[in-house]
Formats: C-alpha cells, structure tokens, sequence
C-alpha cells in the first residue's frame, strides 16, 4: 500500500486510506468470524440451523445485531467510576486496532513496515489487559472485579508462553520485521526442495501449539474463559456494560481473535505469500505487484483456517479453574517454550 | 516561631507520620473478606435460589443457601384441593420430571382407600416415571457442561431429550405437566406404537449417553474441574439427609426403588443400583449417567412384559378418602421424594407434607463449600443437582 500511494498522493490522504484499511482489516474478519463461526458453524456442531430469518441464510442477523445494540440505553451503574468506566472499551479495541497495524497483507500491503515488528505486537497485545482491568474495577460490580482480576492474572500468565513461543521463530527467521518473516519463510527450502518454502509450523510445530493455546488464553475464550465464565461471574468484566459499550467489547473479542489469527498465520503458516521458487521470485522487491491482491486473499484463507480452530475448541471444552490454568501456563507451557527454544538454537547453529 | 519550637513541632510530626505509615502498614496488610451474592437471579441457581458466600480472595469461607424466592405454597394448596387435583399442582414440584411427582402422592391415597391399581397400569406407570426420570436426568447431564463452560452437550441434551418428551405427550398427551395419574390407575392406555417408538428412542438415549460420557466424562478438563471437588463423606450425607444419586455417590447403597415393595414394577425386572465410593462431583454426575442407561434398560425390559388387562381399577366416581394417615416415597430423579397424606375422610386432604429431595440435598453446602474456590460453587451446586420448584415447593 505504501508504495503503491507514495507516488502521487499527499500524506493525509495516505493517513485517511491507512485508517479506513484499518477499519477494513479489523471489522471485516470480525463481522465474518461471529457470523461463519459464532452463529453458523456452532449452530451446526448444536445440531440447530443458528439465524435463518434475517437475509439469506441468515446472512444479515449480524446487521440485526448492531442495531440491537445500536438502539439499546447506555447504562452506567450509579456508582461506576463513570470515567473509566466509559473508556475502558475503546481502550480494548484500540489494543485490536494497534495489533492490526503491523500485519503484513502483501509485498508492498501494509500499513507500516516495523523493523521490531514482533517485538510491537507483544506488547500492544497486552494493551487490552489494562482495558478489561479498568472495566472490571470501574464497574462497582463484585462479579465483575472477580472477572477483572482473573483476567489481569490469566493475560499476564500467558502473555509469557506466547512470547517464548515467538522466540523460536524469530530465532529461525533471524529477524523482527514480520514483512521479512513472511519473506523467510516462503523463500526458504526444507533440505534443498524449495516447492512448499518453509513454512514455520513444521519446524516450530511446538511453538505454534504454545502460541495457539496462549492465543486462546489471550482471547479469553474456553477453555480459559474464567474471566468471562458466563455461568458464574455473569459475564464478568462485561457484566454492567450495556448497548454500543458492549458492542464495542463484542467487536474486539471478535477482532482480536481474528488479528492473532493473521498474526499466527504469517509467524507460522507463510502470511500472504506463496512459496517464491513458483515463480522464480527470490526477494520481496521481484515479487510481482498482483500479490497485492491475492496475498490478502491468502491471508483471509489462513486466517479463517485458524480462527476455525479457535472457535472449534471454544465450543467443545469446558473451562479451567484460573489455578489450574496459571499452573498449566507457568509448569506446562513455560518450560516447553524453553526447551523448543533451546532446542531452535541448538539447531539454527548446526544447520 | 522559635528554634526549640519548630524542634518540637518536626518531632511531632515525625511521630505522627511514624504513626500514620504504621497505620497504613496494617491497613495493607490486613485483607477484607468479601461477601458474594449468588443469586437469586443468577445462571447456575436454575431459577431463583440464592447462596450468599463470604470470600476470602476466591476461597469461600462461609456459604449458605436462601430459599424460599419461589414458594408456592403447595402444601397448603393441596388442603383446599380434592384429591384427583392434587396431582395437577405437584406436576410443578419437580417440573423436569412431573410425572414422577404425581406417583407417591397417588399411591398415598391408594394406601390409604386400601386399593390398588391392576397390573397393566403399574407397569405404565413405572414406564412413564422412568421416561420422566430420563427427560429430567439428560438435561442434568447436558447442563452440566454449560455450568462448566462446554455449551455444545446442552443441546445435544435438548435434542434427545425431546424424543422423551415426544413419548410422554403420546402417551399423557402433556410434555411437561401429565396430570396423568389417577387413584386406581390411569387416565388412559397407551397409544398405538408407543412400545415400538419407545424402543427405538431408548436406544437413542443409550447413544446419547455414550456420546455424553465420550464429550464430557473424558475430558481431562472436566475431570480436573470435578474430581476430589466437593467431597461428601458417607456419615455426612447420612447426617444431612441426602437422597438419590448424591447419596449413592458417597457409597451408600440405598434406591427406594430396590429397597420398598410398592406396588410397581420395579422389581419385576433385572437393573443395577450404581454406587462409587468417591463423594465428589464427579462420581455425582457419574451416578446420574449410569442413572439413565439403567432407566432405558428397565423401560426396555418393562415394555417386553407389559401385562393384558384393564388401566383401571374399580373406584367411586367421587373419591372419599377414608380416615387415617399414610406415608409413600419414591426414588425420584432427584432423590426420595414423599408425600405424608393425612385424611379426615372428606374429598380432599387434611393436611400433606411433602418430603422433597433437592430441599435436604442442598442442605449440605454449608458443609461442602468450606474452603472451595468460586468457581468450584458452581461446579458443586450442579452436581448436587436440585430444582428449584423442588426446594421451595
């Protein structure tokens, strides 16, 4: 995108194309993961039909939704730290829009090239942390501070494993630049045969089932919905949010999910691109400029592929209790991370 | 203001500074229970029971239950009440499994008139109350999993539990309130192809067991959630008057349904009376679904022997109980459910108590939530299986 708008057009209309692509990139996979996945896939693992009356198929319900939500009273308990209380959605949804930001889409699709761009998304990811945190206290709730903290506990617990995770392909790809990630992984070669590149899961196959399991903790969703827990803090740190705060919740669960979906897929799965030897491409500059458009397809693709599998577990496991899931994280995920680590450096040396 | 002065002055306010820091140490130090209110409206309370607990952090230190939100008044009902009526008001008792309300106080009144109803009508009944115990337990096992945050086995305890309910509106011609029962037998007979179609939803029910056990009870999630939680030891289910299931999960081997010669068909056919020796919620939820794979072999094996005859006895078109008192309970999917009929002879009773399962089955969280963490009250509290309408009848 850079390349393609930095000929001829002035810096504010580059800004404002970069902030309806965002918008584009976050609500778009939201939109279409509660629909194909929350409302369509589950419904079909519930042996029901889900929406069928709103458009074809039900395809319109999410519309009926918004307007729902759109329409409801905007309630602020009488002695919420109103304040906070009101930011603190915006404040988890613009941990999704600063997540978003780093992506690569195609060669020349995205909206900044960061060199530390790895580095950037752990810590915007834990962005969000602070926003359940203020929702969970400003609330004046007692479900809802119970659900506050156990998320604080749970996101930072987890956010380790997923960083330990990474490591190993940061360690592989000999860089933070996520464009130059995706660069690696699909000029690569497995022992010499170049027709699948390199893409990471197979080498990283640990990292990537530590990194899923601590998207799924990130997310919140089961089997570590202790912070949310429907049938018993109500909702958690949601509880009292009524109308478009709420909506605003809903979106960035939804959108997050599918953000670490497309982070997941260009750390392990090859991101936009497809392996270069089919093309001769050997460097991102000789990758031609219709990978522009298919390369976003490609990550739709992997990204749904992932959020299937996201959506798939929440549906079928019940949840950890939160001790439980602190000692999966600290005595399980945590030292595997380590030893895949050690394991990934042993060998990048060998090799 | 003079040097010696302001001396004075700074020590003081050392001192008192000193004091205040102290203060705050302790403040900081000490942490403040917590009193939580589960309920009345609150998911995991299946309607409107109410359990305030004091925390400490999420360790509960003190829990009890409130009932009474849904009092109806039941007992005294049945005062003003003739005794075909009565059945219509305890159908609500236990709303997930009516028709086997409607049966100990039925035969209450029969001990009491002396009669008994024929054969053939004592073989329905026993089908019907275990078709209602299956509808009520497939539920238990499907909401069991949204109490611990799997959402799918819920409907998949819908969807087979409609077939039930399909053979009960057959057969009763209601889906969730019979009325059914009658002094001296039943209503009516069974429709045509109730047996064949019977057959076929029990093995229907089998599969979902299986698939229930396959989902749930192998989870090594769930199993963590509910093995060694809340253990009930023998002597304290004794103590607190558990019944059903909950008793038979702490090891005792008690089934109202083996153990009394009422006039049903229990015993004219083979079945297991499961018990485990853990108490904890999983042998709980483990005794319920071993539960109903014993109800769709006792229906199976009731439906080969299903005797000729009349569903009727021969009673006076208007019922006059004699006097006398007279106590029946039955093994009903929640536990011993009983109802103690006292008749001065007129049309309706004097006085009824009715001994329902889930009001003593509750009665021991006190007990068995000291020291649990938040999340295990509800792992606890589905376990211990209790429906409202049967706590505050």
């Amino acid at each position: 995108m850079n390349a393609l708008l930095a000929a001829d057009l002035p810096y504010w209309a580059q800004s404002l194309l970069r902030v309806l692509g965002g918008i584009v990139a976050v609500l778009l996979p939201a939109g279409t993961i509660v629909y194909v996945f929350l409302f369509k896939m589950m419904s079909f693992m519930q042996s029901r039909l889900g929406p069928m009356e709103a458009g074809p198929y039900g395809s319109l319900q999410l519309v009926a939704e918004v307007g729902k939500w759109l329409q409801k009273e905007d309630i602020t308990p009488e002695r919420a730290d109103r304040f906070i209380f009101k930011i603190a959605p915006l404040v988890v949804l613009a941990s999704t829009f600063l997540l978003v930001a780093v992506v690569p889409f195609g060669p020349d699709a995205w909206f900044t090239n960061f060199e530390a761009g790895v580095f950037y998304m752990l810590a915007v990811s834990s962005v969000s942390v602070l926003g359940i945190l203020i929702a969970g206290w400003a609330s004046a709730n007692k479900y809802s501070l119970l659900g506050g903290l156990r998320a604080a506990g749970q996101l930072i617990a987890y956010e380790l494993p997923m960083v330990l995770a990474v490591i190993g392909v940061i360690i592989q790809a000999g860089t933070m630049n996520l464009q130059q990630i995706v660069v690696a992984q699909n000029a690569g070669s497995i022992f010499g045969w170049d027709g699948l590149g390199n893409p990471y899961i197979l080498t990283q196959f640990v990292g990537f089932i530590i990194f899923m399991i601590a998207v799924q903790a990130e997310l919140t969703q089961t089997p570590f919905d202790m912070p949310i827990a429907e049938s018993e803090l109500v909702s958690g740190y949601m509880t009292e949010y009524s109308g478009f705060r709420f909506l605003t919740f809903f979106i960035a669960e939804f959108a997050t999910a599918g953000v670490f979906a497309l982070i997941a897929s260009v750390l392990f799965l090859g991101g936009w691109g497809i392996p270069f030897a089919w093309f001769d491409w050997s460097t991102i500059d000789s990758v031609d400029d219709w990978m522009n458009v298919v390369g976003p397809l490609i990550m739709v693709t992997k990204m749904m592929l992932l959020a299937f599998i996201i959506m798939w577990v929440r549906f079928s496991y019940p949840r950890f209790r939160e001790d439980q899931l602190q000692r999966f994280a600290w005595k399980a995920l945590v030292p595997i991370s380590l030893v895949n680590i050690m394991v990934t450096a042993i060998l990048k040396v060998a090799f | 203001m003079t040097s010696t002065e302001s001396l004075i002055d700074r020590r003081q306010m050392a001192y008192i500074a000193a004091q205040a820091s102290d203060a705050r140490v302790n403040v900081e130090l000490e942490t403040e229970g917590m009193t939580l209110n589960i309920g009345p409206q609150h998911p995991a309370t299946h309607g409107t029971l109410r359990i305030i607990a004091r925390l400490d952090g999420e360790q509960v230190v003190w829990a009890e239950p409130s009932c009474g939100y849904m009092h109806r008044g039941y007992e005294k009902l049945t005062e003003v009440r003739t005794y075909p009526q009565v059945t219509a008001l305890i159908n609500r008792i236990d709303w997930l499994g009516s028709f086997a309300n409607e049966v100990p106080f039925i035969l209450a009144a029969e001990k009491l008139m002396e009669i008994e109803a024929p054969p053939r009508a004592q073989h329905i009944r026993t089908i019907l109350f275990e078709l209602s115990r299956i509808a009520n337990v497939s539920l238990f096992l499907g909401d069991l999993g949204v109490q611990l945050g799997a959402v799918t086995p819920v409907f998949m305890a819908f969807r087979d539990r409609e077939y039930v309910l399909n053979l009960i509106e057959a057969a009763t011609g209601g889906r969730f309130h019979p009325n059914f029962d009658r002094i001296g037998g039943l209503k009516d007979d069974l429709p045509a192809g109730f047996v064949d179609e019977t057959r076929v939803v029990m093995k229907k029910l089998r599969n979902f067991c299986d698939e229930i056990e396959n989902l749930l009870f192998g989870n090594e999630i769930f199993q963590s959630r509910t093995r060694g939680i809340g253990v009930i030891p023998k002597d304290i289910a004794l103590q607190y008057g558990l019944s059903g299931a909950n008793l038979r999960a702490s090891g005792v081997d008690w089934d109202l349904r083996r153990d009394q010669s009422l006039p049903m068909a229990w015993n004219k056919v083979d079945w297991k009376v499961w018990t485990h020796p853990d108490g904890d919620s999983f042998a709980r939820c483990w005794i319920r679904l071993q539960e109903v794979r014993e109800s769709t072999r006792i229906v199976d094996q009731l439906l080969d022997t299903i005797p000729s005859g009349p569903v009727m006895a021969k009673v006076p078109r208007i019922i006059k109980v004699p006097e006398g008192e007279a106590w029946v309970s039955t093994e009903n999917p929640l536990g011993e459910m009983g109802y103690y009929v006292v008749s001065k002879g007129d049309l309706g009773p004097f006085r009824t108590k009715i001994r329902s399962a889930s009001f003593n089955n509750i009665s021991v969280v006190p007990w068995v939530m000291k020291g649990v963490y938040v999340p295990d009250i509800i792992t606890i509290l589905a376990s211990l299986y209790f429906i409202l309408g049967d706590i505050d009848r």
